[in-house]
């Protein structure tokens, strides 16, 4: 029934769809097919050279990444060399990835990390290091993130979700920070986790004087991590309302049924609230997961990807290598890269949440 | 009917008095310093004795902020809305003519006598743009440091060595008395980073890119000259001479006049805020000379004519009026910049014989050394910004630097060399 009235005898509903259509369309479908071209060629923001088409070079220049087995070095009676810790020396990983015709399938490679098996040393080597790095950043960030601020807005959203005198005071508040740009709270932030800033002042303070100041965001272990919590912080207020507005539709009388039936606050929770989110709940996951997934202002303005690329993401990756490298088809192909990461995790998501 | 015929009559009228005012050809100008009024007035008042002065042309000028300057001119180029006469930041000028924003500026040879070499835009043979002013970088010292410490004032003709100015630093963190002995201005993100530090590499012996053919940045970036210039740059992190990438920009700007660095690697742009600041003392050093002299960035904003504006000549016709010494003199007493004539740095306040910038005048004069002329020098920036910072933040030196050189390298493959 609704799929024929929707198809059929709808004119003037799809008159009122076709603005927000079309704008999709242009600016969100169009631009999706156009990056996936660009990512077949070799485009540049600016040149007078002709674009070619190149294939999958693209493809390959950023995900190539394999196995270097680096054996010790031995001195002359064939021993391994060791330094004073008993540890053994290693030829440099550049002997092998520059100008060495013996190992063509590593050129232009980097060291990314490396483990031990025995004396051997294996190096995982990319082309395209930085990539790989902020691929790996984008995802830690979003596999903390989701939770942690899916987890919070609800428990806010639980707190405000009462009848107390100046509730909305409270709700306002905890609203505020989504009103305000992402590019302010960023700056502020910066000045908050400054080494003579707010936060080491107020430790230092609490600690009686045990924590010495830290800079939190030059620093290549407290970067990330700093700046997750800032951005938990920043987007919180948004999703604790869409909880709100999924605790608001659950009818009064199924409380006052369990209250009677008398469950515990927990078993309330269990029972009514959590079964009657459910649809929220999958809202909140996907929304959380695919703005985590779009990381960009917070780097751009507080630490520009650094330091050594410890909080470089894909999203920043790509306008850098697009516009500020004047590379149109690299980041195009980090952005379709992207999309697919994106669409496949929202697809696993919706099958393991959907309706049992 | 009678109200479209009204306004039809309007829209005729309206346009046949535009067409009467358009006798003279209108140029738009578009200019980098938005927001900036002292800077904003100097060019109004060029503008408006230029187009009082003249019946063939008439300039209007439309400011953009400096951060978003550059991509406000490739989107318009993109979009084929460029303005006539472009502002242009020097190094970033091949890259713009290369891909055809800019055309050959037709300025005569004597607008330009007696210019700073560097303040003249030249590529592939032709000059593209010019420049009312030039900037110079030293190094900052307060007279009664260097008398604290004991140290030589080094000179124009003896620039302390890379030794000596390695026992400065190592004077000034010992006295105790400084937070950090150096200010290399790591706050400020961008441009500075190469405009700033690549002559230290330079003077090492290395360079962004080899210059003798501009196809590749092998041994230039990542031979002996430039590993020594890394293991130099990161002691001065690793042992404590210089604050790093996370410096507090605020720092960046009054650290020095607050006494909070012993020395400071900065522009004659702040040379008027340090004086202001009570800094009476202070003194603008030549660079260190790391083996191959003691050298300088060079090239500043210019003026230059866009590649789809059909009237050149009225843009050198601009130029050449604005290249007038009491407009370089305006510019420099306004904002502090060096003027790119000696007359008109006679005419100014701080950088006539006995004024307070005076030393600049003669850095840029005999130490300057343009950034690579080349199209792909906006790419090589980028990534030499990037290697210096991780560098900085303790990344292997090698490893760091080869990695900038195949960046670099590939850009320049993907470009064709860059027409070189």
């Amino acid at each position: 029934m609704m799929a024929s009235k929707l198809t059929n005898s709808n004119r003037a509903g799809w008159a009122f769809a076709l603005p927000g259509f079309g704008l999709l369309t242009l600016f969100i479908v169009m631009p999706f097919f156009f990056a996936f071209f660009l990512s077949l060629t070799n485009q540049r923001l600016i040149s007078p050279n002709p674009t070619e088409f190149v294939g999958l070079d693209n493809y390959r220049n950023l995900l190539s990444i394999s196995v270097l087995t680096i054996e010790p070095e031995l001195d002359d009676a064939g021993e391994i060399i060791r330094d004073a810790d008993g540890m053994p020396e290693y030829p440099r990983v550049r002997t092998f990835t520059r100008n060495n015709p013996d190992f063509p399938e590593y050129a232009g490679m980097r060291e990314w990390f490396r483990w031990h098996s025995g004396d051997t040393a294996k190096v995982v080597v990319a082309t395209d290091v930085v990539f790989w790095k902020s691929l790996r950043n984008t995802l830690m960030f979003v596999l903390v993130v989701a939770p942690v601020q899916g987890g919070l807005a609800l428990g806010l959203a639980l707190l405000i979700n009462q009848r107390l005198r100046g509730i909305n005071m409270f709700r306002a508040i905890y609203f505020m920070p989504v009103v305000v740009s992402i590019v302010v709270v960023s700056l502020l932030w910066r000045f908050l986790y400054a080494e003579d800033g707010l936060l080491n002042s107020i430790l230092h303070a609490v600690s009686f004087g045990l924590f010495e100041g830290r800079d939190w965001l030059g620093n290549e272990d407290t970067a990330l991590g700093a700046i997750k919590a800032m951005s938990i912080w920043q987007a919180v207020g948004f999703h604790m309302v869409i909880w709100l507005s999924g605790l608001q539709t659950i009818s009064p009388t199924l409380y006052e049924a369990s209250s009677i039936e008398g469950a515990s606050k927990w078993q309330t929770f269990r029972y009514v609230t959590w079964p009657g989110l459910r649809n929220t709940a999958v809202l909140v996951l996907i929304v959380i997961t695919m703005q985590a997934f779009a990381l960009f202002a917070q780097i751009d303005v507080m630490t520009n990807g650094g330091p050594l690329d410890s909080t470089t993401t894909v999203v920043f990756q790509a306008v850098e290598r697009g516009y500020g490298k004047q590379d149109i088809s690299g980041g195009s192909t980090i952005s379709v890269i992207l999309f697919l990461i994106v669409l496949t995790i929202s697809l696993i998501q919706r099958y393991l949440t959907r309706e049992k | 009917m009678k109200l479209k015929a009204t306004l039809v009559a309007a829209l005729l009228g309206s346009t046949g008095f535009a067409g009467m005012a358009a006798a003279q050809t209108d140029l738009t100008l578009w200019y980098h310093g938005g927001g900036n009024t002292v800077e904003r007035d100097i060019i109004d008042s060029i503008i408006a004795d230029f187009n009082g002065g003249r019946s063939d042309w008439s300039v209007s000028l439309e400011a953009f902020p400096q951060g978003s300057y550059n991509d406000s001119v490739v989107a318009a180029a993109l979009a084929g809305n460029l303005p006539c006469i472009l502002d242009v930041d020097g190094p970033v000028m091949p890259n713009w003519a290369w891909a055809g924003y800019m055309q050959p500026l037709p300025i005569s040879d004597a607008a330009l006598e007696g210019h700073l070499d560097s303040t003249i835009g030249r590529w592939d043979g032709e000059i593209y743009s010019v420049g009312l002013w030039e900037a110079a970088v030293a190094l900052y010292a307060r007279q009664s440091t260097l008398d604290d410490l004991s140290l030589r004032t080094p000179t124009l003709d003896a620039p302390w060595t890379g030794d000596e100015f390695m026992a400065a630093l190592e004077a000034a963190k010992a006295s105790g008395n400084y937070e950090f002995a150096l200010d290399p201005g790591m706050a400020w993100t961008g441009e500075w980073y190469p405009y700033a530090f690549s002559p230290f590499l330079q003077s090492f012996g290395g360079d962004i890119v080899d210059r003798s053919t501009y196809q590749t940045a092998e041994g230039a970036l990542n031979g002996d000259a430039a590993l020594a210039f890394g293991e130099w740059w990161q002691s001065l992190f690793t042992q404590g001479y210089a604050p790093g990438t996370s410096q507090d920009p605020a720092d960046r700007d009054t650290g020095f006049i607050d006494g909070k660095y012993a020395f400071a690697w900065n522009g004659n742009w702040a040379g008027v805020a340090t004086l202001d600041g009570g800094v009476e003392d202070v003194v603008f050093l030549p660079a260190p000379d790391f083996g191959n002299g003691s050298v300088i960035g060079a090239g500043s904003w210019q003026f230059g004519a866009s590649g789809t504006c059909e009237h050149p000549e009225g843009v050198a016709a601009f130029v050449e009026h604005a290249l007038q010494d009491k407009y370089l003199a305006a510019f420099s007493d306004g904002i502090g910049l060096i003027p790119s004539t000696t007359e008109a740095a006679a005419m100014t306040e701080n950088y006539a014989e006995g004024g307070a910038l005076e030393p600049f005048f003669s850095l840029s004069e005999a130490q300057a050394l343009v950034r690579p002329v080349s199209p792909g020098y906006v790419v090589a920036a980028k990534v030499f910004e990037k290697a210096l910072a991780d560098i900085a933040n303790g990344a292997d030196v090698a490893d760091t630097l080869d990695a900038a050189v195949d960046e670099i390298n590939t850009d320049i493959e993907r470009n064709s060399g860059y027409g070189h």
